[in-house]
């Protein structure tokens, strides 16, 4: 009989501790961020998908060297570079990432040996289509300069 | 395994649970034979997120598998980073730099934390309370923005290189750390009195969803469920590997078996958490985070090279199996909860289904890495 | 007041609009509450302070497919949402917001209400029966056993009151509790039985049931979603689904309603006929205390993790029905000593 009362008056308290945690929280700020009309500045390390990084006259950084290609787990990187005539370096034609398989483990930052591959802070990313996630990365450098 | 309850035909029916369901928390299915409310029989039916990892190891390089290790159990990915990077490094014979040997220990335990938080919220929400689980996400959210900061990841992390890590951590991370651990303290105390004392809760975990000392070893399992019906076993200790012997941290074991025991477990492991990554801090040295010397391409030499990591589920192994090449051989990966689920057929028939759900939950099952 | 058929219309007319409004904002209060509990806003989008969610789900449940499942069982399952909703439409004709604001005052209106609120319960039973889920049927099952444990110290409760009262009409029993705050029933210290310790033992135990009876967190074990995905309605779409969530926010009107006038003083002001407007017994005062009331309500949902069914039955038969019994019986005995 005891343990009938004893069992009433601490499971009635435990309760009541528990809707006052409740309520203090209930006239507290929301700690959410309404997310399309304010967004979080992403850090500086964050991993979005690959960018080139280019020099002053915006040409890219790479040699064509390819490690990056070999580094890729999921071999989303495709490029192609040419000698021009009477060039000594490789120049890079086309540099395609396909985002629908890129998993941001950022091997391919980290085999390039020519600082030429970083990490975008793109994460605003979403289409209804895939060919979006297809991207000519070339394509994008010259458009960040404009 | 103790005999199956002779079914009578003519008086069950057969509830398929999942591969869609609330409870599962994933794709999966269990088989429950029901006579009304009570289980007779609960088969399990894994395999629909079954990804081949395994498989994918003997095909990729090294370090072309690391990501891989993210993708298996969402929530404490780092722990199994730590667990690959551990075994190849015991193959190749590499040395870790103290200071990476700390932050390591640093992010998984803050992983841990961040696991358990998830597991809470979880848990909490399948016994029908909505809010705790929106207490914890916010906890949860400072660990991974804390996360995010260092690694540029919030999920996959994939931050532990073979010998070191990824990048170094700042200044701002520490003291970010050191401010988490203040908050998170008196976080608990909330929960403690929000969740844990609750009557409701404790009378639906008190007694129910009973796993003997026995049948743990039994079924293998490991963690928190092990450590919840009193086998003292935890790899940080048992088997130390990285800092673990040289920080001061208990093991939590309960004698309860029950659900309210693991769940107990738990939430004195988050504290103990909280205290290894405040030593680690204190500790930290300062130096390199990478070795000076790595080997170019990682290849190990032939032979049968073993690792096990505590996650915040238990036991993760891995055997490494090299031919000397550059893909591994053979690549086992003895994941926790896969054990810790199959005792559930076991243990939960004569339940009523909703505390054979609790139970459910209180295993803290992640499916992808029980299907990997 | 003669019964005529336009009174008629217009009394039903006028309870489908209040319970329809107060369905519809109910869940735009659940869902701020929710929100403020939980450290987050709540519906924002629409309107100022997301005011216009509740319309604009209306439009969307009603433009949706009404989804029939083949296998169910048809004339029930299309009777099933009805019967949810309708009790509780009929049960606020007799309810008294005020001492003249009733649509048709009955002489035995608490029972009128069990009555119909027993109905309630059956809803939840047929919907399940007539899903052929398995989900529903064991979801209907245990609503149906929910009903029967919480009805009886619901009752007897209630019993408790009409014999202070003496008498079953809704507006007399308020008409005894209107001097002052200290004059209702809710309090030990009663002009009819001296003093009562258990009374306010016996208006929690009351309001433990009407949240029972309503199907709320804690009790909502017929939707436990974790377990029953979504219990008995889990094949309903569409207005069907539409009809019974409103009918919960109906039944919990109701239920407040009920709490206010046997315990609280229905439209009494706390401090007494005091003559200046807003001290006066009116109106006001109920809205303002069932809403009081539903606050709680949705205080203790986002508070608590759900009951089993087993530790609902142990509740109701260890605790609320010997309880409530005894203070029957002390009650019973006091009207005589006084």
């Amino acid at each position: 009989m005891g343990g009938y009362f004893s069992d009433l008056f601490s499971g009635t308290k435990s309760l009541l501790d528990g809707m006052w945690v409740t309520l203090k929280e209930f006239p507290k700020r929301p700690v959410t961020l309404s997310y399309p009309h304010e967004s979080l500045k992403m850090y500086a390390r964050y991993r979005g998908h690959i960018e080139l990084i280019g020099d002053e006259e915006n040409k890219p950084n790479c040699v064509v060297c390819g490690m990056c290609e070999r580094a890729c787990p999921s071999g989303c990187i495709h490029l192609a570079g040419e000698k021009p005539e009477g060039g000594k370096k490789k120049v890079l034609t086309s540099y395609t990432l396909d985002f629908t398989t890129c998993s941001l483990c950022g091997s391919c930052v980290e085999s390039c040996n020519f600082d030429a591959i970083r990490f975008s802070n793109e994460y605003n990313l979403a289409s209804t289509r895939k060919e979006d996630f297809i991207i000519d990365l070339l394509k994008r450098l010259e458009e960040q300069d404009k | 395994m103790s005999q199956p309850i002779e079914l009578q035909k003519d008086e069950t029916f057969v509830l398929n649970v999942g591969p869609q369901h609330p409870a599962t928390h994933g794709v999966l299915r269990v088989k429950m034979t029901m006579d009304g409310e009570y289980i007779y029989k609960a088969e399990t039916v894994l395999g629909y997120i079954h990804r081949m990892h395994e498989k994918m190891a003997e095909n990729r390089t090294y370090p072309q598998y690391m990501p891989n290790m993210g993708r298996l159990d969402y929530l404490s990915a780092m722990a199994f980073n730590h667990g690959y990077a551990l075994v190849v490094e015991r193959a190749c014979g590499i040395e870790v730099p103290e200071r990476a040997e700390y932050i390591r220990v640093i992010t998984v335990e803050l992983n841990r934390i961040s696991s358990h938080l998830v597991w809470l919220g979880a848990y909490v929400l399948d016994l029908g309370g909505f809010t705790p689980l929106m207490y914890c996400f916010d906890d949860r959210e400072q660990i991974l923005d804390l996360l995010e900061s260092v690694t540029g990841s919030r999920l996959t992390y994939c931050y532990f290189r073979f010998g070191g890590l990824y990048n170094d951590i700042d200044d701002e991370f520490i003291t970010g750390t050191r401010a988490f651990i203040i908050r998170m303290r008196k976080e608990l105390k909330m929960y403690a009195k929000l969740v844990t004392g609750n009557i409701i809760l404790m009378k639906r975990l008190q007694g129910h969803g009973i796993i003997d000392k026995d049948m743990c070893q039994r079924y293998g399992a490991t963690g928190p469920v092990a450590r919840g019906s009193g086998l003292n076993y935890d790899v940080r200790k048992n088997e130390p590997y990285s800092v673990y012997p040289e920080l001061d941290f208990d093991i939590p074991v309960n004698d309860g078996c029950d659900s309210y025991a693991r769940y107990l477990v738990r939430m004195e492991e988050m504290e103990q958490s909280l205290r290894i990554i405040e030593q680690a801090l204190d500790k930290l040295p300062e130096g390199p985070v990478n070795p000076e010397k790595k080997p170019k391409l990682i290849k190990p030499p032939s032979g049968d090279y073993y690792a096990a990591v505590e996650t915040a589920r238990g036991n993760f192994g891995i055997r490494l199996v090299s031919d000397g090449g550059k893909n591994a051989y053979r690549l086992k990966l003895r994941s926790p909860t896969y054990s810790n689920m199959h005792l559930f057929d076991e243990a939960c028939r004569g339940m009523l289904l909703a505390d054979a759900l609790a139970f459910m939950g209180s295993l803290d099952l992640v499916i992808p890495e029980m299907d990997r | 007041m003669s019964l005529t058929l336009l009174n008629v219309v217009l009394a039903v007319f006028i309870a489908i609009c209040f319970v329809g409004a107060n369905a519809a904002y109910l869940v735009w209060c659940e869902r701020k509450g929710a929100g403020f509990y939980q450290r987050r806003p709540g519906p924002m989008e629409n309107g100022w302070w997301g005011l216009l969610q509740p319309p604009i789900d209306g439009v969307k449940l009603m433009t949706k497919q009404l989804l029939i499942p083949g296998g169910v069982d048809k004339a029930i399952f299309m009777v099933a949402p009805v019967l949810a909703m309708f009790p509780a439409l009929i049960s606020f004709v007799t309810i008294p917001f005020s001492d003249n604001i009733v649509a048709h005052p009955i002489d035995v209106g608490v029972l009128v209400i069990f009555a119909f609120a027993a109905l309630g319960g059956m809803s939840l039973l047929v919907a399940g029966w007539g899903s052929r889920n398995k989900y529903s049927m064991i979801s209907s099952v245990r609503a149906v056993s929910q009903t029967v444990a919480y009805e009886i110290p619901l009752l007897i409760t209630t019993i408790t009151i009409v014999m202070i009262s003496g008498s079953l009409n809704l507006g007399d029993i308020v008409q005894q509790q209107l001097d002052g705050f200290l004059s209702w029933n809710v309090w030990p210290l009663h002009k009819e039985v001296g003093f009562n310790l258990l009374m306010p033992v016996s208006f929690l135990i009351l309001f433990v049931c009407s949240v029972a009876e309503t199907n709320r967190a804690p009790f909502d074990l017929g939707e436990a979603e974790s377990e029953l995905v979504a219990g008995f309605h889990t094949e309903y779409s569409s207005m069907g689904f539409g009809l019974f969530f409103m009918g919960e926010y109906a039944n919990i009107v109701i239920g407040s309603c009920l709490i206010t006038i046997l315990f609280l003083g229905g439209w009494s002001c706390p401090f007494g006929d005091l003559g200046i407007f807003p001290f006066t017994h009116n109106v006001g005062w109920f809205l303002l205390k069932i809403y009081l009331i539903i606050f709680v309500f949705i205080w203790i949902r986002w508070t608590f993790p759900r009951t089993t069914i087993y530790g609902l039955l142990n509740l109701s038969w260890k605790y609320l029905i010997p309880i409530s019994l005894f203070n029957l019986l002390l009650t019973a005995g006091l009207l005589k000593v006084f």
